[in-house]
């Protein structure tokens, strides 16, 4: 008895000695690191903090974060519930092929993301199509990035789903929109919302795959990283610490509304 | 629209007039096919052009003018110098990030404590931090004006500018994975056979040997392979930590950035050409991992 007590409790917490490991590498890589941009943003005060952040150069970067981030996740919504939707319910020769294709971009280093994207859409474009240095390769570049996010969240949701549902309604006499919108997107949202969250935090983040596409100029293509780069690389570090404050603020706001949606939707926690 | 509306009409008067429903069901058919096809045909234009056309022109440009100038671009010494480098960083940054990985996944799946809520957020903060603040952060600790700055100057000890700075910012953009991975299998796994281990006497570390790790595998693996996947490709952290010297501290992703904004389009294309291979060859080894670690998503 005494035996079987001290084996739960073994295969339950690990030894003392791992969990200090695990504490002191937690510590020096996320803890300590997060906590110091927190108190170099600060530094100065509230007054400095917000000096900061209220730079003219600052605000414009947010703001087009912010915006282009929330075009980019709206259009995930629409087309990575599109994709999903194909992917589970249609046959087509290539599929599985198309399936795996998904986390290319999660699979591709950023820079060559950006690589990628200019040969097609930059300078001497086959297409003809030339976005390099405009605001809509910053949507591109973050369209790519954050395809799978949606797509993946919504596939296995889609695959539970039980068609006779659908069917049923069909037979009481439901058009494709009505069967689309009232069974359809109701078993679909919380999951096309959690991919919207991770494509949103992901996208406000976004850097590797922007600095070869966008130009990074100021007031017209810089976004918040690529400003927090330029304050780091001009030694204005308190200035860089106080833009991340806000990038991470706006990423975790998110993150968080999705965890208390989807407790509220589904009765308890994820 | 007004097809599916006259078949429900068909179909509500079934029973009395069985044959007017045959036509109208064709009519039914012939729509929901068509719908399936403009999906389809919606889904898989978007991905062409968004991602297939992109990465296929890429090679395309690389490959156009044959072998010899991308054999001759990839085996320059700063070329190789970053690929090794690239190598070594994640043969650091990767096993240490699986076995903590592991660790931090049995303590959220199996430990009972306070702040178990607050460890798991910590965890995951990588994935909400933009990689360039990742960079910012270390440097602050570690940098020469930062928290442990003094302290290791005086120790000799250099972080920031430096491998072990690389190292650490790897680390970091890349630390969630192992631990989400693996905590599903583990949680699936149970700890019946782990409590029957321990009562017929095995101690603690045989116990996780021959239960608890043949049991989460596949999730490790599959985690293993996305951290790899990820620390290979950073840049946004790495650049920041390492100071991108050239042929000191330029890994190949910042290689590429380095080639592409001095005009060698040959040169950037090459290195982005073994990334990307590096990064179809992850898709694949997620794809046959997938078999094993996750048979309800499996796509057939």
């Amino acid at each position: 008895m005494r035996r079987l007590s001290a084996g739960a409790w073994r295969a339950r917490g690990g030894s003392a000695l791992g969990r200090g490991l695990l504490g002191i590498y937690l510590s020096a890589l996320v803890l300590l690191p997060v906590s110091a941009v927190l108190a170099k943003s600060t530094t100065g005060g509230a007054s400095a903090f917000w000096r900061e952040i209220s730079n003219p150069e600052a605000v414009a970067a947010i703001k087009l974060t912010l915006v282009v981030s929330a075009i980019v996740v709206v259009t995930n919504a629409v087309f990575g519930t599109l994709i999903a939707w194909v992917l589970v319910r249609d046959e087509f020769p290539g599929k599985r092929i198309v399936n795996a294709l998904i986390d290319l971009p999660f699979a591709l280093p950023t820079i060559v993301a950006g690589v990628v994207l200019l040969a097609l859409y930059g300078k001497g474009s086959p297409m003809g199509i030339n976005v390099a240095f405009t605001r809509a390769s910053i949507a591109l570049a973050l369209l790519f990035v954050t395809l799978p996010f949606v797509v993946r969240s919504v596939q296995p949701v889609l695959h539970e789903l039980d068609v006779s549902m659908e069917e049923a309604a069909a037979s009481l006499g439901a058009g494709p929109a009505t069967i689309l919108r009232r069974i359809v997107l109701p078993s679909l949202t919380p999951a096309i919302i959690s991919g919207v969250a991770l494509s949103f935090a992901r996208a406000v983040g976004e850097f590797g795959s922007l600095v070869l596409i966008t130009g990074n100029l100021p007031f017209k293509t810089e976004v918040g990283s690529v400003y927090v780069f330029g304050q780091i690389e001009s030694d204005n570090l308190p200035g860089a610490a106080a833009v991340s404050i806000v990038l991470l603020l706006a990423a975790l706001a998110v993150l968080a509304a999705l965890s208390v949606l989807s407790r509220w939707r589904s009765g308890h926690v994820v | 629209m007004s097809s599916s509306a006259s078949g429900a009409v068909a179909s509500a008067r079934a029973p009395l007039v069985p044959r007017s429903r045959a036509p109208s069901r064709a009519a039914d058919e012939r729509a929901r096919r068509a719908r399936r096809l403009g999906l389809r045909a919606i889904a898989l234009g978007y991905l062409a052009l968004l991602l297939v056309a992109p990465v296929a022109m890429i090679f395309y440009r690389t490959f156009e003018h044959g072998l010899a100038p991308v054999w001759h671009a990839v085996s320059a010494a700063n070329a190789q110098h970053a690929f090794w480098l690239s190598l070594e960083v994640v043969a650091i940054a990767v096993p240490l990030n699986t076995v903590f990985g592991i660790g931090i996944a049995l303590l959220l799946e199996r430990g009972r404590f306070r702040g178990r809520a607050l460890l798991g957020m910590l965890i995951d903060l990588p994935f909400a931090i933009s990689p360039v603040v990742v960079g910012l952060a270390l440097v602050l600790v570690y940098g020469k004006t930062g928290w442990f700055g003094n302290w290791l100057a005086a120790n000799g000890i250099a972080v920031i500018f430096s491998v072990p700075g690389m190292v650490l910012a790897t680390a970091v953009v890349s630390l969630p994975f192992v631990a989400r991975e693996t905590i599903p299998v583990l949680h699936e796994l149970g700890t019946d056979s782990e409590q029957a281990a321990a009562t017929l006497g095995a101690s603690r570390w045989q116990t996780f040997m021959r239960i608890t790790l043949p049991g989460i595998r596949w999730g490790v693996v599959y985690g293993v392979v996305l951290t790899t996947a990820r620390a290979l490709g950073e840049f946004g952290a790495v650049s920041i930590v390492s100071g991108r010297i050239e042929g000191q501290t330029q890994t190949l992703p910042l290689y590429v950035q380095d080639r592409f904004e001095n005009f060698d389009i040959t040169g950037a294309y090459a290195a982005a050409v073994v990334l990307a291979l590096l990064a179809l060859a992850t898709l694949l080894a997620m794809n046959l991992l997938t078999r094993h670690t996750r048979p309800g998503e499996a796509v057939t």
